[in-house]
């Protein structure tokens, strides 16, 4: 009886995953076909593979320049991120006035504005400032968009250290940056690198303010897939080809962090 | 010193915060309340209540809205019933469970324009998408599931990204659950199903109310798969209340309405949001 269990489980739940992941799966393989092929009656599963899909999309759509501005404006938003959230998460850790949850909830409710509130207004800034289609505007509201997640990360990955360590580090006569590089950074490192993945993740495909905001010059790689959205012809091998260079990074990088990457968004209600 | 260094520790997280919530939201407040057309450079004359009563009288207004709470509503009810139904499928052990987890979560890290041109092109074109051919090989008449149910289709897409996100939740609360009172529950007699109403689905409610709120706030303003597949089409059918003001802002170049379509979408976010804060709240200390 077990035995039945066990084999009806595994069948199921991985005719449910397939299915689930077919169309990943589809885009996988199509990147690799002619355009021919792609569009073929009855759909190919067997055929030669080939790579000329990644070099036209590299000459035609310059994927490389598009890459580019991903990662650095994820990458920089992550960075500044992290460096004036850190010292705020820190402060409100280890130095708790009756202020603190008023303003834990208030940073969390900032988060709750849908951004399409604040398009206009972000779109007729940047414009006077001459940084519509820059990666400086992108890198800002990048990282102004993710800092209350990251406050709140880190603010709960810092409670669970022990604050009798922080105390013999103080009697010890430690100053308060020394007891940040010493104590609280080597045992919030884990804290930290979880919340720059969930950060990286986010800045990496956010696409409403990147379509937005930016386009030839300073677009994502979010902003060239959607590209490739005209209603006539058919480019399906080199919009795969170049949804896979987009997406398959951090699919990657979210398989070895998908727990913290869900549990920070959940703002740490779900343990 | 004791007061000082940590609140200027915490000084430019506040201040910036603050500045990006407060200075577009006056903004917004201010342009809501002029005639303010982009093309139209010039005085931005007082308008009173004008942008309200034509954003609302806007005959997209109305289905905007329709559209946004249908796009809300199946998508949460999708994720979450399946999201449950696939976490206690996964949760027991069996060969290559660890594997299933991976490819499970695949489709929530997809960013949403590559997700909305994947399904538009490669399953639901007419002709040679996936969804057309398994329907000829049934003998059916494939369905154009863009134009003919544009709504419909934006739904299985954000739901099949979000449906991950839920399941992956519900798994983790599963971890936490008592598994000597299930099995107490077994031998005193009660059924799966019984097993599963008074036992795993109270356990299960803290994280189905999360994930319900999480989604209400991101699919609120769900953009990028409607740019990208249907552009609100055909007509209004797929426009919800973001693309509509988006439509105002970047393509009538009408500030002013914008800006009214702006503050409705903060005040229906914020009705939602109260309700999370107010739940995360209570397991803060």
């Amino acid at each position: 009886m077990n035995d039945v269990a066990l084999i009806v489980r595994t069948i199921v739940a991985w005719l449910v995953t397939l299915l689930l992941v077919f169309p990943l799966f589809w885009l996988f393989i199509t990147a690799f076909k002619t355009e021919l092929q792609a569009i073929q009656i009855p759909p190919l599963i067997f055929f030669t593979p080939t790579l000329e899909n990644f070099k036209e999309v590299e000459v035609r759509s310059d994927y490389l320049h598009y890459a580019m501005n991903s990662i650095i404006t994820s990458v920089v938003s992550t960075v500044l991120g992290l460096l004036v959230a850190a010292p705020a998460a820190y402060s409100m850790a280890f130095f708790r006035t009756r202020w603190t949850r008023d303003v834990l909830m208030w940073m969390l409710s900032t988060k709750m504005m849908p951004a399409v509130g604040a398009l206009v207004p972000v779109y007729i800034m940047a414009q006077t400032a001459n940084l519509l289609d820059t990666r400086s505007v992108l890198i800002i509201v990048f990282t102004l968009s993710n800092l209350p997640i990251m406050v709140w990360m880190l603010y709960s990955h810092f409670k669970d250290i022990p604050p009798e360590i922080l105390e013999a580090a103080r009697m010890d006569g430690a100053t308060i940056w020394g007891e940040f590089r010493h104590v609280v950074l080597p045992l919030g490192v884990g804290g930290l690198s979880s919340t720059g993945l969930l950060c990286l993740v986010l800045s990496w495909n956010e696409a409403f303010w990147a379509l937005n905001l930016s386009s030839a010059q300073a677009g994502t790689l979010a902003t060239l897939i959607a590209s490739y959205s005209s209603p006539e012809g058919l480019f399906w091998a080199k919009l795969s080809a170049a949804s896979l260079l987009a997406i398959a990074p951090i699919v990657v990088f979210g398989w070895f962090s998908q727990k913290q990457l869900v549990q920070g968004l959940t703002f740490g209600a779900v343990k | 010193m004791s007061r000082v260094l940590p609140r200027s520790l915490m000084a430019p997280a506040v201040v910036s915060l603050f500045l990006w919530m407060i200075v577009p939201l006056c903004m917004t407040l201010y342009f809501s309340m002029v005639h303010y057309n982009l093309m139209q450079p010039g005085e931005h004359t007082f308008a009173g209540l004008e942008n309200f009563r034509y954003f609302v009288t806007d005959p997209d207004f109305g289905a905007s809205i329709l559209n946004t709470i249908w796009l809300l509503g199946a998508v949460i009810l999708i994720t979450v019933v399946l999201g449950v139904l696939l976490a206690l499928l996964v949760n027991a052990p069996f060969p290559g469970r660890a594997v299933v987890r991976l490819l499970l979560i695949s489709p929530f890290f997809v960013m949403p324009t590559a997700n909305a041109l994947l399904w538009k092109h490669m399953m639901m074109n007419p002709i040679y998408g996936i969804f057309a051919q398994v329907s000829e090989a049934f003998g059916l008449v494939p369905i154009d599931w863009l134009s003919d149910y544009p709504l419909l289709s934006v739904i299985i897409m954000v739901a099949w990204q979000w449906l991950p996100f839920a399941c992956l939740i519900f798994i983790t609360s599963l971890q936490s659950l008592d598994m000597e009172q299930i099995e107490a529950a077994r031998m005193d007699g009660a059924n799966a199903l019984q097993r599963f109403w008074f036992l795993i689905l109270p356990h299960l409610g803290r994280a189905i109310a999360v994930v319900i709120m999480i989604e209400m706030i991101f699919l609120l303003s769900i953009f990028a798969e409607i740019f990208t597949t249907t552009g609100g089409g055909p007509g209004n059918a797929s426009t919800n209340v973001a693309f509509l003001i988006f439509k105002e802002a970047l393509m009538n170049f009408d500030v002013g309405v914008a800006s009214a379509g702006a503050l409705f979408a903060v005040v229906l976010a914020n009705i939602a949001a109260i309700f999370l804060i107010r739940l995360i709240g209570k397991n803060l200390d």
